[in-house]
């Protein structure tokens, strides 16, 4: 293929997590870690007696080290994900479509668990487009009721580590119950500083844009705004994701092979580096993951120029 | 002895451009078979690495032809092919708002650059009935320039055979911005006069204000010059564009990079139409 990816040589990991546990009673069983650095006079001052409390409660991701090849300035700070590929990934194995959304959940689970490893500080997905409306009832019933009880189970979890949980979509369209969870969630974490997961339901990129003109046009209307003082600023308060601090993806994964946008976060992503991985998203692990943050690391962005 | 050497070398020039030109009509011809993107839009990455890797300067010294002047016939040579193809809305990401940014040499000798290509697209399009377009924001443009690039549109507006859309002082965030302003007056002239009391605006209504409006959206979407992203271009109009990257620098693309990035989009087409008709619906 002409768009040859930039490949490192996978790391091992030896122990995956069991698909049943929630993610954050997963093990760290996984090698190939750069070596750590020489102890430095603040280390050896946090390893003394007095200072082995202050290490022990000092955040993970402060003294984790990355994977081999990987660099901490260089991270991305905005991860964006389109987890496509569930239903195939079912039908391989000849199990039911909805099999492939729980094995898409736990990837997930994973996915959210390395970037906090890792220092990511927003990861958005992609989780169900305006366009998936068109599925069958059975399926858009099952994946309501996933996100549901997703939220239910993690929100201990999302305390717990200090996640700040944003919804970002068309939420109308949602059942009432679901709206409900979703909007005392994301106030219930909005104080959470360490990591901001941004699930994107019901959107799609020109949803986005012209919910925001309606609000703008709104505001002219009402004499707060001229039409002609309309720029980037006054868009970007008006766009859905005017809910994060890093607004623009720098890296955007789309698993399953596919060569599209698909209609995700369109004005975001205009100088967004994108990669498209073959897997299907429930196989996208730590090792696929690392590989489009190796390759992310090693582009040269210009932005425009 | 000369002249027979130099006669059989032409002969045999002309018999390989006939077979290259024969097998290129074959590949066509398997290619129709499946469905021909209705329009590509071309990311044109790769003139300064190219114009490096020749030792082209600025004004084209040391190798003969400006630094951009390959890029341009790379285009004009796409512009065949796809003619060819049957493919009807040809677009290339000519000059970016964030362009302006480069050194003032730089941006100044492209200036110039595009100003003579514009005489010589003039004739080139005329033979070919091509209608010529530019997208973007024609006001930070030099008085020239700009005026070159209307009389052209002017004066290809009849022809229908193929559209060529330029994009020359561009950006898709720039296009979104003047059509979100564009619907905002037009929504609050509609509610002073009466003519309308809806609040609302409607998709079409912004997109109707695109300067990208006067062609449907992109089938494929191709970049040269290995790099993976839109660096803003056709934001809006990309959403179900097939993407495709290529390594190849723009003045180096040849017809194969073009029938590969084809046979690409036939294998997801299907989906991409269905998704937007779906979209019309909602």
């Amino acid at each position: 293929m002409p768009f040859s990816l930039h490949f490192s040589p996978t790391p091992l990991i030896t122990a995956p997590s069991p698909l049943s546990k929630p993610f954050f009673l997963v093990p760290y069983y996984h090698t190939l870690y750069a070596p750590k650095s020489p102890p430095c006079s603040s280390t050896e001052h946090a390893l003394t007696h007095q200072g082995k409390q202050e290490a022990f409660d000092r955040r993970p991701e402060d003294s984790q080290t990355l994977p081999l090849g990987l660099r901490r300035d260089a991270m991305p700070s905005h991860v964006a994900v389109i987890m496509d590929g569930n239903r195939r990934w079912a039908r391989l194995r000849d199990l039911p479509v909805r099999s492939g959304y729980e094995a898409g959940v736990e990837s997930l689970r994973k996915i959210v668990e390395i970037c906090c490893k890792w220092g990511i500080k927003v990861l958005s997905v992609f989780a169900f487009s305006s366009d998936n409306w068109f599925r069958p009832k059975v399926e858009v019933e099952f994946l309501m009721s996933l996100f549901e009880r997703g939220m239910q189970e993690d929100t201990g979890i999302f305390f717990r580590e200090n996640i700040r949980i944003s919804v970002i979509g068309d939420l109308t369209k949602l059942p009432k119950a679901l709206q409900e969870l979703m909007v005392n969630l994301e106030e219930a974490t909005k104080n959470n500083t360490r990591f901001q997961l941004i699930v994107v339901v019901s959107y799609s990129g020109h949803y986005d844009v012209v919910q925001a003109c309606q609000r703008l046009a709104l505001k002219a209307k009402c004499g707060l705004i001229e039409p002609s003082d309309i720029n980037v600023s006054l868009m970007e308060q008006e766009l859905e994701t005017n809910c994060t601090e890093f607004p623009h993806p720098d890296l955007l994964i789309r698993t399953s092979g596919e060569f599209r946008i698909s209609n995700f976060m369109l004005w975001q992503l205009a100088y967004t580096e994108l990669f498209f991985a073959q897997s299907l998203w429930p196989d996208f692990g730590e090792a696929e993951f690392l590989k489009a943050l190796l390759a992310f690391q090693q582009r040269q962005r210009r932005y425009g120029v | 002895m000369e002249k027979e050497v130099m006669s059989s070398l032409k002969m045999a020039g002309n018999i390989l451009c006939s077979a290259s030109s024969f097998i290129r009509k074959c590949i066509f011809g398997v290619l129709r078979v499946g469905p021909i993107p209705n329009h590509i839009a071309f990311i044109m990455d790769g003139n300064r690495r190219y114009a490096k890797k020749q030792k082209l300067s600025h004004d084209g010294a040391a190798g003969g032809g400006g630094r951009y002047d390959a890029g341009f016939w790379a285009l004009m040579v796409m512009l065949l092919y796809c003619q060819e193809l049957g493919v009807k809305y040809i677009t290339a990401y000519a000059f970016s708002i964030d362009n302006f940014k480069r050194k003032p040499e730089e941006v100044e000798s492209l200036m110039t650059s595009m100003l003579e290509k514009f005489h010589l697209l003039d004739i080139l399009v005329k033979l070919l009935a091509v209608r010529v377009h530019f997208a973007g924001n024609l006001e930070l443009l030099s008085n020239e320039l700009r005026a070159s690039a209307m009389e052209l549109t002017e004066a290809t507006a009849a022809y229908s055979k193929s559209v060529l859309t330029i994009c020359i002082a561009y950006t898709s965030r720039d296009e979104i911005l003047h059509a979100v302003r564009e619907s905002c007056e037009q929504k609050r002239i509609d509610l002073e006069f009466g003519n309308d009391d809806d609040d609302e605006i409607k998709l079409m209504k912004v997109e109707k204000n695109m300067y990208m409006a006067v062609a449907p959206d992109p089938d494929i979407i191709i970049r040269t010059g290995g790099e993976n992203r839109l660096s803003n271009f056709l934001l809006w109009q990309s959403c179900w564009s097939h993407l495709h990257s290529m390594w190849v620098l723009w003045p180096e693309i040849g017809v194969w990079n073009l029938v590969f990035a084809i046979l690409n989009f036939q294998r997801n087409k299907t989906y991409c139409l269905d998704m937007k008709k779906k979209e019309k619906e909602l």
